[in-house]
């Protein structure tokens, strides 16, 4: 377990970030949320030793990782925002390299070269230059190196910017992946991919810790209605009176014709009810099929521009 | 370290630097070389390397200007410093590969003295004498370098900056006479890299000579280290 205390980080009058505190559970994926400039980057590389903090203290299992260094960032795998790497250099000799300095035993080394190189499928790139890779190779062999010692935490700063649609889901599959044996830390400004990938989410703006929970529970706690959108096959003012009919409908608004003889519909509830067999029941006793249910809930989008402050985009 | 050491030696021949270093040096010292010993006849190695020590102020800095400077600048020193190794390790791994580079250089510089060998007398105890000394000055031009080289993210700043302070190691000598006070004349009197070079080149082998370009060097490796680490303290 990590457990930044009172983190705080000056540049001259400035506060990068400003008496952050939270903990980092064993085996956890935690995705770590905030805009561009909020302090997501500064707060991981103090974490990772990478800078030293102005104020506060960093402890994995309860060893500081400036009075224990080595200890520390031996159990601490770190991808930054830009990879590190040797662009003169193989992806084989990077490896070995990282291998060295992440002091893995000399015989140990080829094995577990090929155990990461299939992990984050480069064992077909190993012989090139990595300054001939694209961007996407050049990213896992980031990745590879953040595992090279196989240190029980993963720290990622947005790793998948810059990444094509394919290769930032491969990305996304592969961070799940390492959750599985791995703590994982994800530093995003993408929501849909903490929302996608984490299971509790830690939200910093201006350098401020503003929000941290479960997701479903950060989401429960925004809005007491639950809404959906539904669409109808039928007359539309028939649908609208049944739907208008239902017990614990607080809210029905047709958004019109979508698709040949159907209509859809915004339906909000009471968050204690649960509407939908009702609904279903009601529209079928009236003949009236009902061929799509898409629940739109509270999103991640809310809650982080209600959490910062603002609707300007993230 | 030696992992920083074997990476930093293999990045100079993968690039053209330690080729441009080598190949360079050894042309201006054969030139000299040619004139000074081969056309007069003059056996004197001691000599032929004093004539050389004007290379190393403008040639060492191509050896040390990436040092860090690169690493800084592709962002790939966040890679060594979230790393178990500790700062001194780099440091020292990475002072290592240049001084192996300019010993690799010297060693080539041999072959003048086989030359001189095939036509005339060696005297060897001058020539270890006078090759340490050569040696041991430039280990004290890359460490300076390397402190230059941590101390801004541009590789042609660095060199261009370790030029001047070569340079300035070098005046150094002339400057103290015209300098008033005789504090600021000491202090400047322990940077004359050149007046701890001279027994060498008249072939005396004194242990005083060596323990200072040894502590020079240390102080600016213990330089760089402390440089590199404030920035990672910075809050400016």
């Amino acid at each position: 377990m990590i457990e930044i205390q009172n983190l705080t980080k000056r540049y001259g009058s400035k506060f990068a970030v400003r008496d952050v505190t939270f903990t980092i559970k064993k085996g956890e994926i935690l995705g770590f949320l905030g805009r561009n400039g909020a302090g997501k980057t500064t707060t991981m590389n103090i974490v990772t030793g990478y800078i030293s903090a102005s104020e506060g203290r960093v402890l994995l299992d309860g060893h500081d990782i400036l009075e224990e260094p080595r200890l520390v960032k031996r159990r601490i795998g770190y991808l930054p925002e830009q990879p590190p790497l040797y662009l003169d250099m193989t992806v084989d000799e990077y490896l070995r390299f990282a291998c060295a300095i992440k002091e893995v035993k000399p015989g140990a080394v080829r094995a577990h070269l090929s155990d990461v190189c299939e992990l984050v499928k480069i064992g077909d790139v190993r012989g090139r230059l990595i300054k001939n890779l694209s961007k996407g190779y050049k990213q896992r062999v980031g990745l590879a190196q953040a595992l090279i010692g196989n240190p029980e935490m993963i720290i990622l700063d947005e790793p998948t910017v810059g990444l094509d649609p394919k290769q930032i889901l491969e990305i996304r599959t592969l961070i799940k992946r390492l959750g599985k044996d791995h703590t994982v830390v994800l530093s995003s400004h993408i929501l849909t991919e903490v929302a996608d990938v984490c299971e509790r989410v830690v939200i910093i703006n201006k350098g401020n810790i503003v929000a941290q929970d479960k997701l479903e529970n950060l989401t429960r706690g925004i809005g007491e209605s639950f809404r959906m959108t539904v669409r109808i096959a039928g007359s539309e003012s028939d649908a609208k009176r049944v739907l208008r009919g239902l017990d614990g409908a607080r809210y029905v608004e047709s958004t019109g014709m979508k698709e040949d003889g159907a209509f859809d519909f915004i339906i909000e509830s009471d968050r204690q009810f649960d509407i939908r067999k009702q609904m279903f029941n009601a529209l079928a006793k009236a003949g009236l099929p009902m061929i799509m249910l898409r629940p739109s809930d509270v999103t991640l989008e809310d809650i982080f521009l209600k959490l910062t402050g603002d609707g300007e985009g993230a | 370290m030696l992992a920083i050491w074997k990476r930093e030696l293999e990045s100079y021949f993968k690039t053209t630097i330690g080729y441009v270093f080598m190949g360079f040096f050894l042309l201006v010292s054969g030139i000299l070389f040619t004139f000074n010993n081969l056309f007069s006849g003059n056996g004197d190695i001691p000599g032929m390397l004093s004539s050389f020590s004007m290379v190393p102020i403008f040639l060492m800095p191509v050896l040390t200007m990436r040092l860090f400077s690169e690493e800084r600048k592709n962002k790939s020193e966040q890679l060594l410093l979230t790393s178990p190794l500790s700062l001194a390790s780099i440091v020292a791994g990475k002072f290592l590969a240049a001084f192996t580079v300019w010993l690799a250089t010297l060693v080539g510089t041999l072959l003048f003295v086989v030359i001189v060998g095939a036509y005339g007398t060696l005297f060897w105890g001058e020539i270890v004498a006078s090759y340490i000394g050569f040696l041991l000055m430039g280990a004290c031009f890359i460490a300076v370098g390397e402190l230059i080289s941590a101390s801004t993210e541009n590789q042609v700043t660095a060199a261009v900056i370790s030029i001047g302070v070569n340079f300035f190691l070098w005046v150094i000598d002339s400057v103290i006479y015209v300098v008033p006070g005789q504090f600021v004349s000491s202090v400047l009197e322990w940077f004359s890299i050149y007046a701890r070079f001279d027994p060498f080149a008249r072939a005396q082998l004194g242990f005083s000579g060596i323990l200072y370009f040894l502590s020079f060097s240390m102080v600016f490796l213990f330089l760089t280290i402390r440089v590199i680490d404030k920035r990672r303290w910075s809050e400016g």
